[in-house]
């Protein structure tokens, strides 16, 4: 889409996704950043539900899928997009404390903390004298 | 009435024959849901409708505030705009970063006359559901011909 001539840095720890068959599903956008305590996605959802929304984290490999049901009635005149079903999937790096994860979704937007695992945090070590 | 604008029509166009090019399922989203940015006039992603009685206009503005969106309709022209802010974005490394934030504008050309008195506007997870009941001179009347 919009790296065309772009150097993005190929980050190897999230990089290898599993992609579906394209048009099927709809690829959400998402952001990704880490802080010291946490790694977080964030990915935009819209018209998916609570009910209708499955996060899967099983062995490293991270899976969110949303379904939309709705849509307005009458007959379509102009359309610029179909929502179904997303679907992406990402391999996390090994430091992640699969139990501690908390996630949220608000107007479709979707917030998945993930914790870091004891062994991943900076620890700064003090010198003695 | 509509007025005939060139430009518009040759959008229209061009947008038809790029989906034709570029996508076999009608109106599959390609690329990200949300973008917002002026000048891309792209986002809000929308799909109209319409029935005897209204349009209806859906339009994905994932993570906004209700409050945080602009609806405006004048002389069969809807406008939507707003604006997705930024968290905070203190001391992180970023892996990914593809979700827009800034302001966007989008108007769209009715096909016909609409009543901007009643029009209703919705937002639910993230999709916002906008219902414009068309003009009482615009729909469809039914006449029953009586036979002598």
């Amino acid at each position: 889409m919009a790296d065309k001539g772009m150097v993005t840095r190929q980050d190897t720890s999230l990089a290898r996704e599993g992609v579906r068959v394209p048009d099927t599903y709809v690829r959400p956008a998402v952001d990704i950043y880490e802080t010291e305590e946490n790694l977080t996605l964030v990915a935009d959802l819209p018209g998916v539900a609570k009910e209708d929304l499955d996060i899967n984290l099983e062995r490293g490999i991270l899976t969110i899928r949303g379904g939309v049901k709705g849509g307005a009635p009458g007959k379509a005149l102009f359309r610029e997009f179909t929502l179904g079903e997303y679907f992406r999937q990402f391999q996390l790096p090994d430091e992640i404390d699969a139990d501690k994860t908390s996630a949220e979704l608000k107007k479709g937007v979707l917030t998945l903390t993930l914790a870091k695992s004891a062994a991943a945090k900076p620890r700064r070590i003090e010198i003695k004298h | 009435m509509a007025r005939w604008d060139l430009f518009r029509e040759m959008d229209m166009l061009r947008r038809e024959v790029d989906e034709a090019f570029r996508s076999f399922g009608m109106g599959q989203l390609l690329g990200p849901a949300f973008i917002p940015g002026i000048g891309t006039g792209d986002y809000p992603r929308i799909n109209l409708s319409e029935d005897n009685d209204a349009f209806y206009v859906e339009a994905l503005v994932p993570g906004l505030e209700p409050q945080d969106i602009e609806l405006s309709v004048m002389q069969g022209t809807l406008t939507l705009s707003g604006e997705r802010k930024e968290g905070a974005t203190n001391q992180r490394t970023w892996h990914r970063r593809e979700r827009g934030t800034g302001k966007f504008l989008r108007t769209i050309e009715l096909p016909a006359a609409v009543d901007s008195e009643k029009v209703g506007a919705e937002y639910r997870n993230g999709v916002l559901a906008i219902t414009l009941p068309k003009a009482e001179a615009m729909k469809p009347k039914k006449i029953s011909v009586r036979a002598n």
